[in-house]
C-alpha cells in the first residue's frame, strides 16, 4: 500500500517537472532570432535563423539596446560586424556592458532576402545556468529577505528561540514558499496578465497562499504523519510571514520565467532558513548570558539581528560570474 | 466579550496601553524597514490607519453573517480589498511616496496587527466601537512609526521632515537602513526602563 503511494508521488513530481520544463521551453524569443549572447566584455552576438540583408544589418540605427531596468538609457553601438554567411551579427559597444543585468535589444524592421519581417524585441542574458545560480545565491545571501529587505520579522523573532524550532520552521517555510510561488507565478502569467487583471494581484496572491498552506497541511497529514507531527505546528505561522506574499509580487514585477521563479522562491526559503539558524544559535547562548533586565527578551534580539544585518551588508554589491 | 470602553478610552488604548509597535511588538517589518524618515513613517501610518478603520467597520457590519469556520479567510480577503484600494489611490495621487515605500504598501495585507484587531475586537463589537478602535490602533501604529522616524532622521541626517534642524549629522549610522534593528531594540529597552522605574516608584509610594 505504502509502496504504491510513494510511486504515485514520484509520478506527480515527474509530471510537475515536465510541465516546468515545457513552460521554460516556450520562451518569448522571436522565431527569426535563434540565439542571443554576450561575448567578451563589450559585445552582444545575435544569431538569426536565416541570412539577413547586409545593408540592414550594418545600419546602427536599426538596433536599440538598453539594460532591462533602465529602458530610457540607450547604449551606444561603436561597430557592427556581420559574418560571411550573414547570419551572425556582432554588436560592439563603446563601454563595457554590465552583464549582471539582462539587456533588451529592439530590432527595427528586420530585412531578409529583401522582405521585411517586422520589428522584434529580444532579451540578452548571461549563460543561463549561471544566471539561475546567481538568482539563487542573490536571494539567499546578497539580498537576504530578513537581513537586507527586513521582511518576515514577526515570525523570525517568534521562532528563533531554539535551534530545533528554527530548523523546523525554516524547512516548512521553504516547502510552502516554493509551492505557492510557482502556483501564483502560473496564475499571474496565464490568467491575470492576459486578461488585464493586474489590480487583483494582492487578493489573488494572498488567497493562493492560504490555499497552498491548507493543501500542504492536508497532503503532509496523509503522506507522512511523522513529518506532519514534527512540522504541522509551523504551517499556521507561515501565512503570517510577509516573505511568502513578497515573493509572488516580486516575480510579477520582474516578469521572471518558470525556472527563475523557482530559483527565487528556493533562495528566499533557504535564506530564511539560514537567518533563522544563525539567530537561534546566538539566542541559545544568550539564555546563559547576563543581560541587563531592560534588554531581556526582544530588545537584545533586535540588537543581535542588527549585528547580523551589518555582517550581511558585506555581501552587498557582490556579483557572481 | 463586548467592550464597554468610551471612544476616547479606545483611542488612548491603541496609542499607549496596546501600542502595536512598542507594546504588542506586532508588524515589525515596516518599523525596521522604512522608518528612516518622519515622512515615510507618516505616509505608511496613514495607509495603515485607512485600512484598519475600513476593514474594522466592514467586519463589524457583516459579523453576523460570517460562519465561524471561514472567518480568517474572510478577514484576509476584506483586508486585501482595502489594501488594493489604498495601493491604487496612492500610486495615482502620491507616486513619489508610493515609490519610497515600495513593496510595503502591498504587504499591509500580511501585517499581523490588522488581522489581530479584527479577530479580537471588530467581530464582537458594534460598528461605532470598531471605528474608534480602528482609529486608536491606526494612530498607535502611526505614532510608533513617526517616533522611530523622528529619532532616526534627527540622529542620522540632522533633519526633520526634510528641514535642516541641527546643521550637522550626529550619528550617520542611523541613516543606514539596517540601523532600524538597533533603533527598535534601543527604544524597546527605553520603554522597558521607564516601566521598571515607574513600578519601583509605585512600590515606594504604595
Amino acid at each position: 500500500m505504502r509502496h504504491i503511494e510513494r510511486q504515485k508521488i514520484f509520478l506527480l513530481g515527474a509530471a510537475i517537472l515536465m510541465v516546468l520544463i515545457s513552460l521554460a521551453g516556450c520562451k518569448t524569443q522571436h522565431r527569426f532570432v535563434d540565439k542571443t549572447a554576450f561575448k567578451g566584455s563589450h559585445d552582444i552576438v545575435l544569431t538569426f535563423a536565416a541570412p539577413v540583408d547586409a545593408d540592414w544589418a550594418r545600419d546602427a540605427s536599426n538596433y536599440r539596446v538598453c539594460e532591462k531596468p533602465d529602458p530610457d538609457i540607450r547604449l551606444d553601438i561603436a561597430g557592427i560586424h556581420l559574418s560571411a554567411d550573414r547570419r551572425i551579427v556582432d554588436l560592439h559597444f563603446q563601454e563595457a556592458l554590465n552583464q549582471g543585468q539582462p539587456h533588451v535589444v529592439t530590432l527595427h524592421n528586420i530585412m531578409s532576402e529583401g522582405k521585411s519581417l517586422g520589428d522584434e524585441t529580444v532579451n540578452v542574458k548571461k549563460l543561463y545556468l549561471g544566471f539561475l545560480f546567481s538568482i539563487l545565491i542573490g536571494a539567499m545571501l546578497i539580498h537576504n529577505f530578513v537581513f537586507t529587505k527586513y521582511l518576515g520579522l514577526c515570525v523570525f523573532f517568534g521562532t528563533s528561540q531554539k535551534k530545533t524550532t528554527a530548523v523546523g520552521m525554516g524547512i516548512t517555510f521553504t516547502l510552502v514558499i516554493v509551492a505557492s510561488a510557482m502556483m501564483s507565478w502560473a496564475l499571474y502569467q496565464f490568467v491575470l496578465k492576459p486578461y488585464h487583471l493586474n489590480f487583483l494581484q494582492i487578493i489573488v496572491f494572498i488567497g493562493l497562499v492560504s490555499l497552498s498552506v491548507q493543501a500542504v497541511d492536508t497532503v503532509l497529514r496523509k503522506i507522512n504523519p511523522a513529518l506532519f507531527k514534527a512540522f504541522g505546528v509551523y504551517l499556521v505561522l507561515v501565512i503570517a510571514n510577509c516573505i511568502i506574499l513578497a515573493v509572488p509580487l516580486i516575480l510579477a514585477d520582474n516578469e521572471y520565467n518558470a525556472w527563475e521563479s523557482l530559483m527565487l522562491a528556493l533562495g528566499a526559503g533557504l535564506g530564511f532558513l539560514i537567518a533563522l539558524f544563525l539567530m537561534s544559535s546566538v539566542r541559545e547562548r544568550l539564555e546563559l548570558a547576563n543581560v541587563p533586565p531592560t534588554y531581556r527578551g526582544l530588545p537584545i534580539a533586535f540588537v543581535v539581528a542588527g549585528l547580523f544585518a551589518l555582517a550581511f551588508l558585506g555581501f552587498s554589491g557582490m556579483s557572481i560570474f | 466579550m463586548v467592550s464597554t470602553k468610551t471612544p476616547s478610552q479606545l483611542v488612548l488604548n491603541g496609542l499607549l496601553n496596546e501600542n502595536p509597535i512598542f507594546r504588542l511588538a506586532l508588524s515589525m517589518c515596516p518599523a525596521v524597514g522604512i522608518s528612516t524618515t518622519v515622512m515615510n513613517g507618516l505616509m505608511l501610518g496613514i495607509a495603515v490607519l485607512f485600512v484598519q478603520v475600513f476593514s474594522s467597520c466592514t467586519i463589524a457590519l457583516i459579523k453576523d453573517y460570517i460562519h465561524p469556520r471561514i472567518r480568517i479567510p474572510t478577514y484576509t480577503l476584506t483586508i486585501a480589498t482595502w489594501v488594493t484600494v489604498i495601493d491604487l489611490v496612492l500610486s495615482a495621487y502620491a507616486p513619489v511616496a508610493y515609490k519610497a515605500m515600495g513593496i510595503f504598501i502591498k504587504l499591509i495585507v500580511a501585517f499581523a496587527i490588522i488581522t489581530m484587531r479584527l479577530e479580537v475586537f471588530a467581530c464582537k463589537n458594534s460598528v461605532n466601537k470598531s471605528f474608534w478602535d480602528g482609529i486608536g490602533m491606526g494612530l498607535g501604529f502611526m505614532f510608533g512609526m513617526v517616533a522611530l522616524g523622528f529619532v532616526r532622521e534627527l540622529l542620522g541626517m540632522g533633519t526633520l521632515l526634510g528641514y535642516d534642524v541641527l546643521g550637522f549629522r550626529p550619528l550617520l549610522f542611523f541613516a543606514l537602513p539596517l540601523a532600524g534593528f538597533f533603533c527598535v531594540g534601543f527604544m524597546m529597552a527605553a520603554f522597558n526602563y521607564i516601566e521598571i522605574v515607574f513600578n519601583r516608584m509605585k512600590k515606594k509610594t504604595g
